[in-house]
Formats: C-alpha cells, sequence, structure tokens
C-alpha cells in the first residue's frame, strides 16, 4: 500500500525524516519495501522565462516560443493562449515523464523545433487549472527544477502489508502504528454532518437476507447532487499515491476508504428498483454485469446487494453496470457495510476479481468503523456535491461483534519471549496501541483489543505486540536448555549424500531439474500404453503446457538438459539427477514418490588431452560406473544381465541391461534409442542408466565384515573359448561362479574376439582364473586337476570348443 | 702380481673419471669386467700363480672387481641422473597430467548441506517428507484455514482440491510432531512449489524449514540458534536484526535481515536500497499448531524457522540470476 507522508501528516504529526520513520515502520512489522520521492517527475520540469513569441507559420493556433532556461535558450512550439514574453512558467524538457503518462520529446510539430513543452498546472498536477499556462512568480530563477523552485516535496512509502493487519490498510491505521513510533496523538478526521431535511426512512429501507454473509449494512441517502470532478485537494490526494480521480462521487468513496479502511458503495438511488436495498444471495447460474464491463456468471453462494427486482451490486467486491454514478445522477444511496470475510473471499476467489474492497473485508474490517466512514462520506459528498443530505441512517446490525478480554499473564509472557518486564511496562505497551488494559492481579491483565484489531484473540497474539513495541531487537539472545535429541532415522538421507558424492567422483556432475514436465514426455520416451509411468499426476494450474504434470522418470528431465547444453555447443557430458518421480494413484489421492538416480552420459570418454585420441564414451564405461558405485556401496547380489526384447523402449535394443538385485529389478543402463534421440532433437549417441533408489538404500548391507589376508601364493591358468555370439560373458562368470569350487579365488575376462579365424556366428572369450588355498601353496599338479575339471564343466554347459 | 692388479684398477680409475658418456663408462665396463676384460683374465690366470701367491690375488681381484663395478655403476647412475638437464634428454612438465576430473555438486546441494550440518552440530536431526501434500498437513495443520488470505501468501499448485504441491517444507513438521513426543529438534531439507515465475521466482525452489520443541523455550533461544546459524554460515561480523512479521504458524514471527553482504549496508540493487537483506523466516509455534497435533501447550513451547536455499546460494556465491539453477547448463553446474 502506498501512503504519501505529507497526506498522513494530517493524522498524526511527524518529526523525524521520513527515512527514520521508514525504518521504524519495518521494525514494527510494517515493512517499508521501497521510498519513492512524488515530485520526482518534476527534476527535469525548470523554470523557463518567455523571451520571445511569435506565431507559426503553419498553423493558427500554435505559437512559437523562445524560452530561457538558464544557461541557454529553447525553442518550444506552444499551443496556450496565455503565452507572452516575460512570463515565469514551467519548462518540462525532453526526457519528462508527465504523471498524465505523456512522455516529452524533441520534435518537429508542423515544421517548428520544440525541445520542451511549456506546461499547464493541471498538466504537472499541480492545480487544477488546465486553461493556460501555470504562471510562476518573476522572483524564481530560470533553469531550476521545479520541486525545488517550489518546494515541492512529498516521500511514498510503500508498505507491504502481512495478511493479519487489515487495521493497517488506511491512512488512519499507518497513523495509529506511526503514533506510538512518534509518541504523538492521532488527530481523527472530524465528522460535521451537514443541515438535513426529509427522513431517510421515508425514502428507502434495507433488509438482509443473509445475516450471517452480511452481519451489518448502513445506508445514508444524498439527494439534489451535482457530479462533476473532483476539487483539486481530493485530487491531489488521490494523485498522491498514484491513484486517478473520475468524478466527485467515486473520488470521495475512494478518499474515505484509503482514509478510514471502510470501503463504501455509491448507488445512483433512482435506479434501484422500488428505491430500496435487499441483500441476499445470487441464483445460481445467474449473470450479472459488473462496472469494469464484464458479464459475470454468480453462483448460489454469491452474495449481492439487490433492488427490489433485481442485483445491483456484488457485495464488497465491485459495484453493476446498473446502479452506477452517472453524470446525471442526482440522488446517492451511499453504502457502508460489514461482510462476511470468508464469504468475500470465496466470490472474489470464484470471480477471479480482486479490488481493493475486496481485498479489505476478506481480511476484516472493524465491524465498529461502519457509521464512522458512512458519516464522513456523507459529509463530503454533501459538501463537495453541493447536495442535501437526508436525515438519518439505517443501521441494520443483526449479528453485532463481539470482542472479549483476554487474560495475559506477566510470567508467562516473559518465559515464552526470553524478558524481563513489569506488569506495568506491558500495560503500557499494550494501551498505547489502544487495547483496553485493567490489572486483574499481581501476574494478571485482563485486555480488551479495540474493534478494529481482528487478529487479536489468543494471549499469544498479545505476546506478539508486546514483543514488537518492546522491540525484537531488545529481546536478549539465550541458547534453549536442551533435553534430548529427536533420534530419527538418517540412514537414508545419508546413503542418497553419499551416492551424490560417488557420482561426482565418477566425474558426473549434479543437475537439478523441474519436478513437472510436459505432458507429451511419455510418448517422447515412446512408452507403452500400459506403462507405470504414464499415470502422471496432472497439475491443476500449470505455469505452461510443458510444466504441467509430475515427472515419473528422470530421464527426459537429462535429455531435455542434453538438447540444450548441445545447443551451447558441450558436446560432452556426464550429468546426473538424484530426485523423486510421482506415479499417479488419482488425482484426489497423493502419488506414490520414488527417490531415483539418473545418469547421462555423451560425447567422449576422456577429455581432450594431448595424451590420447578422442574416444567415444561407450556402454561399458557407464557400466563400469554403476559396478564400481554398487561396489562401493557394499552391494554383491548385483547383475547385470541383458534386457529382454523390447521391454524397455527408449533404449536401443540390443545395448541395455537390466540391473538386478538378488534378482528383481531395480534399474536399467542402455543406449538412447535413436528415435526417442530425435523426439528430444538429439543428434548424437547417449548412454543412461537409472536405479530405484528406495529400493538401493532397503538392500544396503548394515555393516562390513573383514577377510583374512591369504598367506599362500595364488596360481592362475589362462583358457580362451569359442562359444556362440549369444552366450553373454558375464552368464559364463555367473555359472562359474555357481560351482562353488573352492580353490578358484577369481575369474575374470581377458579378451573377447570375433572375426577371422574364428568362424561366424562365433567368438573367442579368454579367461583367467586365479586359484589360492588358505591353507596351503598348490601344486601344479593339483591347479592342473582343478582347471581341467572346471573348464571341462564350462565347455559343456556353454556348448564351446577349444582353439585350433 | 699385486702390483699387476693395482695397476689395473687405477687405469680403470682414471679411464672412468675420463669418460664423456654412458656408452664410453659401458665400453670401459666391457674392456676391464667382460668376459675377456682385464680383471676377468687376470682371474682366470690365477691358477697359472705360484701356489702361495695364489689365495692373496684371488682375494686383491676380486676386491678389485667389486670396487669396479659399484664405481662403473655409480658413474652410470651420475650421468643419467643429469642426463635430463639436457633438452633433448627432458620432459615438458607444463603439459597438462592425466587426470580423469571429478564431477561437481549442484550449489544447492552444496548450501542444503552447509545448513544442515550447522544445524546438526546443534543437535537438530534431518527429516524429509512428501513433495505432494494433503491440503490438511501443507495448510489446515499450520494454522492456514480454507478460505484465509493468508493462503495468499504462497500461491500454490493444485492437484486437487484437497491435494498441493508442497508450498513450503513446514508439512514435515507436523509429521514428525505427529509421530514424535518432545522434544523435537529437526531441520527438513527440499524442493518445494508455488505458482509463481518470474526473474526472481522459479515454479519450484528448495527450503530448509526447522523446529525446536521442549520445555521452556523462548524467544530469546529463537534468537541465539539462528544469531549462531547466520554467523556461522555468513561471517562472524555480520549484523543481523530481527523483524516482526506474520506467519500462520508462528507467533510472535519474525523475518531475519543481514546487512547487505554487497554494499554492507549502504544500500544497492540487491538489497533495493534497504541495506538489508531478508534471509530467514521463523517465530514462536503457534498454539494453534500444538494443539492440531496434540502437544500440551501449557508444557511445551517451540519455534520454527524456514530459509530458501537459493537465495543464500545466490548471496554466498554472487549468482544474479535464480533461474540458474535449474537450466542445467554445464557451463554452470561445472563450477562448483
Amino acid at each position: 500500500m502506498k501512503i504519501s507522508t505529507n497526506w498522513l501528516k494530517e493524522y498524526v504529526a511527524i518529526d523525524i525524516p521520513a527515512t527514520d520513520l521508514a525504518d521504524k515502520l519495518t521494525m514494527a512489522g510494517l515493512e517499508v519495501e521501497g521510498i519513492s520521492e512524488r515530485f520526482q517527475y518534476l527534476d527535469s520540469v525548470v523554470v523557463g522565462k518567455i523571451i520571445k513569441v511569435e506565431p507559426h507559420p503553419n498553423a493558427d493556433k500554435l505559437r512559437l516560443c523562445e524560452v530561457s532556461i538558464g544557461n541557454r535558450t529553447v525553442p518550444v512550439v506552444c499551443g496556450a493562449p496565455n503565452a507572452k514574453a516575460g512570463m515565469n512558467v514551467p519548462c518540462a524538457l525532453p526526457g519528462t515523464a508527465l504523471p498524465g503518462g505523456l512522455e516529452v520529446k524533441k520534435s518537429t510539430i508542423r515544421g517548428a523545433t520544440s525541445e520542451g513543452m511549456l506546461c499547464s498546472e493541471a498538466e504537472l498536477e499541480l492545480g487544477p487549472d488546465k486553461s493556460g499556462l501555470m504562471v510562476l512568480s518573476e522572483k524564481l530563477t530560470e533553469g531550476i527544477a521545479l520541486n525545488i523552485a517550489l518546494n515541492l516535496s512529498d516521500t511514498v512509502l510503500e508498505i507491504g502489508l502481512t495478511p493479519n493487519r487489515p487495521d493497517c490498510l488506511s491512512f488512519i491505521g499507518i497513523a495509529r502504528e506511526v503514533s506510538t513510533i512518534v509518541n504523538q496523538p492521532t488527530r481523527k478526521p472530524e465528522i460535521k454532518l451537514p443541515e438535513t431535511s426529509g427522513q431517510i426512512d421515508d425514502f428507502t429501507s434495507v433488509t438482509i437476507k443473509s445475516p450471517t454473509l452480511c452481519p451489518r449494512y448502513a445506508a445514508r441517502l444524498i439527494t439534489d447532487i451535482t457530479v462533476a470532478p473532483s476539487p483539486f485537494w481530493l485530487k491531489d490526494r488521490l494523485y498522491s499515491i498514484g491513484l486517478k480521480p473520475i468524478n466527485n462521487i467515486v473520488d470521495i468513496t475512494n478518499f474515505v476508504m484509503l482514509e478510514l479502511g471502510q470501503p463504501l458503495h455509491a448507488f445512483d438511488f433512482d435506479q434501484l428498483s422500488e428505491n430500496r436495498i435487499i441483500v441476499q444471495t445470487a441464483n445460481h447460474n445467474q449473470l450479472f454485469e459488473t462496472l469494469d464491463g464484464k458479464e459475470r456468471r454468480l453462483t448460489d453462494e454469491t452474495l449481492m446487494i439487490c433492488d427490489g427486482e433485481k442485483p445491483v451490486a456484488v457485495a464488497g467486491v465491485m459495484g453493476g453496470v446498473n446502479s452506477e454514478i452517472k453524470e446525471n445522477t442526482t440522488r446517492v444511496l451511499l453504502e457502508s457495510a460489514y461482510f462476511n470475510p470468508i464469504s468475500i473471499r470465496k466470490t472474489s476467489k470464484h470471480l477471479a476479481l480482486n479490488t481493493d474492497a475486496s481485498h479489505r473485508f476478506e481480511r476484516g474490517l472493524d465491524p465498529e468503523g461502519t457509521v464512522t466512514a458512512l458519516n464522513r462520506a456523507a459529509q463530503l459528498i454533501a459538501e463537495i456535491g453541493n447536495g442535501r443530505l437526508v436525515d438519518g441512517l439505517i443501521d441494520e446490525y443483526p449479528l453485532p461483534s463481539s470482542v472479549s478480554s483476554i487474560l495475559l499473564s506477566i510470567a508467562k509472557t516473559n518465559k515464552h519471549l526470553g524478558t524481563d518486564l513489569n506488569q506495568s511496562e506491558i500495560a503500557e505497551f499494550l494501551r498505547s496501541v489502544e487495547f483496553n488494559v485493567e490489572i486483574k492481579d499481581e501476574d494478571t491483565l485482563s485486555v480488551l483489543p479495540p474493534s478494529f484489531r481482528v487478529d487479536v484473540s489468543r494471549p499469544e497474539d498479545l505476546m506478539e505486540e508486546v514483543a514488537r513495541l518492546w522491540g525484537y531487537n531488545n529481546i536478549k539472545t539465550t541458547f534453549p536448555k536442551t533435553s534430548g535429541m529427536t533420534n530419527l532415522p538418517n540412514q537414508s538421507i545419508k546413503i542418497k549424500s553419499k551416492i551424490k558424492d560417488m557420482m561426482a567422483g565418477y566425474g558426473f556432475s549434479e543437475s537439478i531439474t523441474y519436478s513437472f514436465i510436459g505432458k507429451d514426455a511419455c510418448d517422447r520416451l515412446n512408452l507403452p500404453e500400459n506403462d507405470e509411468r504414464r499415470r502422471m499426476l496432472d497439475i491443476l494450474n500449470p505455469i505452461s503446457e510443458d510444466l504441467s504434470v509430475m515427472r515419473t522418470s528422470l530421464i527426459p528431465g537429462l535429455l531435455e538438459t542434453m538438447h540444450r547444453n548441445l545447443s551451447h555447443q558441450i558436446k560432452n557430458l556426464k550429468i546426473f539427477e538424484l530426485g523423486k518421480t510421482f506415479i499417479s494413484n488419482g488425482q484426489d489421492r497423493q502419488p506414490t514418490e520414488t527417490e531415483m538416480l539418473a545418469g547421462l552420459w555423451t560425447g567422449s570418454r576422456v577429455n581432450m588431452t594431448w595424451h590420447e585420441k578422442l574416444v567415444a564414451c561407450d556402454f561399458h564405461d557407464l557400466k563400469g560406473v554403476l559396478e564400481d558405485l554398487f561396489r562401493s556401496m557394499g552391494m554383491e547380489d548385483i547383475s547385470f544381465s541383458k534386457m529382454p526384447d523390447a521391454s524397455c523402449r527408449y533404449t536401443k535394443a540390443g545395448h541395455t541391461a537390466q540391473i538386478l538385485f538378488n534378482g528383481n529389478f531395480f534399474g536399467l543402463i542402455g543406449e538412447v534409442s535413436p528415435m526417442v534421440l530425435n523426439n528430444f532433437n538429439i543428434k548424437q549417441p547417449a548412454f543412461i542408466f537409472e536405479i530405484n533408489v528406495n529400493a538401493f538404500i532397503s538392500n544396503l548391507k548394515e555393516s562390513k565384515m573383514f577377510v583374512p589376508i591369504p598367506k599362500f601364493p595364488f596360481t592362475d591358468r589362462d583358457i580362451t573359448l569359442i562359444v556362440d555370439n549369444h552366450v553373454q560373458a558375464g552368464d559364463i562368470i555367473a555359472k562359474v561362479k555357481t560351482f562353488e569350487e573352492k580353490l578358484m579365488e577369481d575369474i575374470c575376462i581377458l579378451d573377447v574376439y570375433s572375426g577371422n579365424p574364428i568362424p561366424a556366428g562365433k567368438k573367442s572369450i579368454s579367461l583367467r582364473i586365479v586359484y589360492r588355498s588358505f591353507t596351503e601353496t598348490l601344486s601344479d599338479q593339483q591347479v592342473n586337476l582343478v582347471h581341467q575339471q572346471l573348464t571341462d564343466r564350462i565347455i559343456q554347459k556353454f556348448n564351446a570348443t577349444l582353439p585350433v | 702380481m699385486e702390483n699387476r692388479i693395482e695397476q689395473i684398477k687405477t687405469e680403470a680409475i682414471e679411464a672412468l673419471a675420463k669418460a664423456a658418456d654412458t656408452e664410453e663408462i659401458k665400453s670401459l665396463s666391457v674392456k676391464y669386467l667382460g668376459r675377456k676384460g682385464l680383471v676377468t683374465l687376470f682371474l682366470r690366470n690365477i691358477s697359472q700363480l705360484p701356489a702361495e701367491e695364489r689365495p692373496e690375488a684371488g682375494k686383491q681381484a676380486n676386491i678389485t672387481k667389486k670396487e669396479l663395478e659399484t664405481a662403473f655403476e655409480k658413474a652410470i647412475q651420475r650421468f643419467e641422473e643429469r642426463a635430463g638437464e639436457d633438452a633433448d634428454e627432458s620432459i615438458d612438465v607444463s603439459l597438462p597430467g592425466r587426470t580423469s576430473p571429478r564431477g561437481t555438486l549442484h550449489p544447492i546441494t552444496h548450501i542444503t548441506r552447509s545448513i544442515c550440518s550447522i544445524f546438526s552440530r546443534m543437535g537438530f536431526d534431518i527429516a524429509e517428507g512428501p513433495e505432494v501434500e494433503t491440503d490438511y498437513y501443507n495448510f489446515e495443520a499450520l494454522n492456514i484455514p480454507k478460505n484465509h488470505p493468508a493462503r495468499d501468501m504462497q500461491d500454490t499448485f493444485y492437484v486437487s482440491d484437497n491435494i498441493v504441491l508442497r508450498t513450503h517444507t513446514s508439512p514435515i513438521q507436523v509429521h514428525i510432531m505427529e509421530q514424535n513426543a518432545p522434544p523435537i529438534r529437526i531441520v527438513a531439507p527440499g524442493k518445494v512449489y508455488r505458482c509463481d515465475s518470474d526473474l526472481t521466482h522459479t515454479p519450484m525452489f528448495n527450503q530448509v524449514e526447522g523446529l525446536l520443541v521442549d520445555e521452556q523455550v523462548s524467544f530469546g533461544d529463537l534468537k541465539g540458534v539462528l544469531e549462531a546459524f547466520v554467523h556461522e554460515i555468513f561471517d562472524e561480523q555480520i549484523s543481523l536484526r530481527f523483524r516482526p512479521s506474520f506467519f500462520p504458524f508462528t507467533e510472535p514471527s519474525a523475518e531475519v535481515d543481514i546487512l547487505c553482504v554487497m554494499c554492507r549496508g549502504k544500500g544497492c540493487k540487491v538489497c533495493s536500497n534497504t541495506g538489508w537483506l531478508e534471509v530467514l523466516g521463523c517465530g514462536m509455534v503457534h498454539p494453534a499448531v500444538f494443539e492440531n497435533v496434540g502437544y500440551d501447550t501449557r508444557r511445551y513451547s517451540g519455534f520454527a524457522f524456514g530459509m530458501g536455499v537459493e537465495r543464500l546460494a545466490m548471496l554466498k556465491y554472487g549468482i544474479n540470476d535464480l533461474r540458474m539453477f535449474f537450466e542445467s547448463d554445464y557451463r554452470f553446474l561445472r563450477q562448483f
């Protein structure tokens, strides 16, 4: 909310600089988010002396002026009738943004150069006169800025109010806070109702049919008014906080709302059927045209102000076109009401219509401020609009508000805050913000909050007031006396952290992408129709189409990342992400959240160096990372095996492995399929993996056991086998391990080869088998025997032959 | 005959001293110690000496052989050690070494860890929770009823009327309190979501939220813990202030500002000319929250706090564009 300090000074004397005031308001909980100078636009409007006035050769109504602006003279084309030589006038130089929105530029007007604009007071929002140039005192020095010349200054504070302080949504509300800061009383506007005539009850009536939605409705009637532009002082107030004046009646209702915080509405009384008001909810699906010219569809929950036959305003939100104040309006029915905050909020949300009025109503008004504001506005309308106030007011108040006293313990307050304040200090703080305080006993105060403090209902609310007024920074810093920790299990957090460290160790950089992706992600990944990952959770109000569902896989994010980086000429990429995927269980239930780890490697195996040639990374580069990760984490029962054909459609068939833990699927690794690469607009191979981290964590072993270091030497034997191409080396290793040969310590693959002289459809696999005994040094004979038996079994099992 | 072997030795040592390179030493080695070398021949011919001279001559010849072997070896070593001084023989030490470069962790991960580790040392456990929450845990339990204007403080992504993307990590405190009796000390890091996207807002960002519940916890304690935290994560000297604010789930509520790290309070673009930067929101847990989880408000009190990780990361690393965090530009990621 914008607060002009000049206007604010109407209600409280302020003798400190505006910046100090801003700091103090911030420290009192009313955060000043910005400070500006209202008349800054006058920096480039200078005092100019007209030296010469000549007729414009090409336009009858324009004249050419030569204007001295101190250090030089400038030509200005001017249309004002009162321009004459020797006159001091405001001259807006090029670059000036006038309050009306016009920007002054150097220009050529009908063939004549103009390097500025001579202004009327209305154009500068400094006065009402727009008939001619603003005439300045001859004593002013040419060339100095107008704000300095005329001593114009008004600091405007932009205050960011928290939702708990609707009482501060007005100048008087801010003045109340300032009054405790500067220790000066507030000056409430004096309301003197003018002479009245007639009796309101003879003209109109108010019927409230929904008292819970409208606990109070007050109205006054003013007749014989003249709708006209507002007087300058009123316009000036609105200008000062950046509002545009409309006409006297509308301006007054806005002014009083800003002054006292109570939204008001003025109806053209002659447009109200039967000249009466009924407050009731709308018919479902009823249409209604609001003041902004839009047709609104109402619900049976929408509270409406109606006349004898139709709705005339959406209560607390916006009036209707059908009862709007027009130039020819002569009788005004003025409304000041208290509406149910929740009801107004629902309506405002439903209509997507947030107005100054609804903003205040939904936060909670002072239920006792209704009539004061009504009288203040009625007085101003009668005065300014030259109207006659009809005697009496209607004040329907079916559900009077009640404020109850709160008991506040001094000891508890001090204990809660960590302060050492005594009873009278606390009582004084509360009284300074208009709370009614009675001393109950030594420890207890009975506190009655003022009606406008709708946020205060508990002792803690009072403690907050005490803390705020004493000053948070005056509260001594202490450290909590601890009685223990929570002792939550944090295994999963630790492991996730370790996985990240290890991935970074393998050269992968962590990326974090949005948890929401586009709906088309599943199609782009070629997921089959029945894939679980097609169960995506929709966001009802997404930022954009491509962020409209919760991700069910981390792969699209990695591929997007790759695509973006390729466009930055980054072709070698090693990235990973550890984050959640979300499988929908229906929109009304929480999804299944699974922590996943995914990685992507594309481009070269190592960075370009002088040591060796660039080699493209491949499946086994990435697989090695995973193998080491699993080994380091102590997961031994992991196996990689060929993915059953076509069970993963976003990786290339025959280039994909499933990762099994004790035979259960918990991830995959493979080369991204060309079609998917194409879907992501990627033109180079990429290798990816994904692992279910939840499964990973739940399968980790708690601790490691030491294995004794062997005392006897090993002996190794190599063997080369020729097998069918479809035989996977890993299957041979796995099979050999099942033989459980006690003397075999290790088996590894030395070489895999196909091509001449190996027959087509076959390949050779060379193995090295390490033998060792824990109890003796093995003799060659012993080893030969075991090796022979072992290799015979392999040959038989895999239908292998020995090389010729 | 002793003289003869002495003579060979002296000759060999003299020749060695004159040797210009390892090649020459090697040929000297052949000349004296080779199969037909002078020392070898001498040894071979010992049998022709008178019987009484043989043992002594043999002994001397063997000693000389050992001595010369050592001398040649040392001479070769000396040459080899100095060989690098010669440009032809030296290597270019300025060429980069063979590395396998480490990857990097995301700045958010770094800062989240720093935050959690500071609180861990103050006895806080780390807790996590679901990112898609029910309205109850995200709002109601935290004293933010439906149709309350406080809901406007957080633009919410809705999945349905009752299911939302969590707008803060505060629901975790409710889960923890429902499952554990006081005392409670937790920090809860995680992703949060708000329906807002512009220069200074991303629809997803990260928070760390903290909660301490015990008997006799005061606002002064809140100040103590957070002051210690701010001093550790920024620096010991930094000024900070507590300023009244509003959160529905705490009362009194406060914002913690630090003196602008860019301008040291003079006022600059980063701090919107206020000289201060907002880094934390906090407050004493609202009694309504305790009532919702069944804690005895007469016995227990507590405080909660929350901070945006991106904001701290931006200040710590001098990152000026929030959106960089989630664009995964490799040139950005590789810097941390």
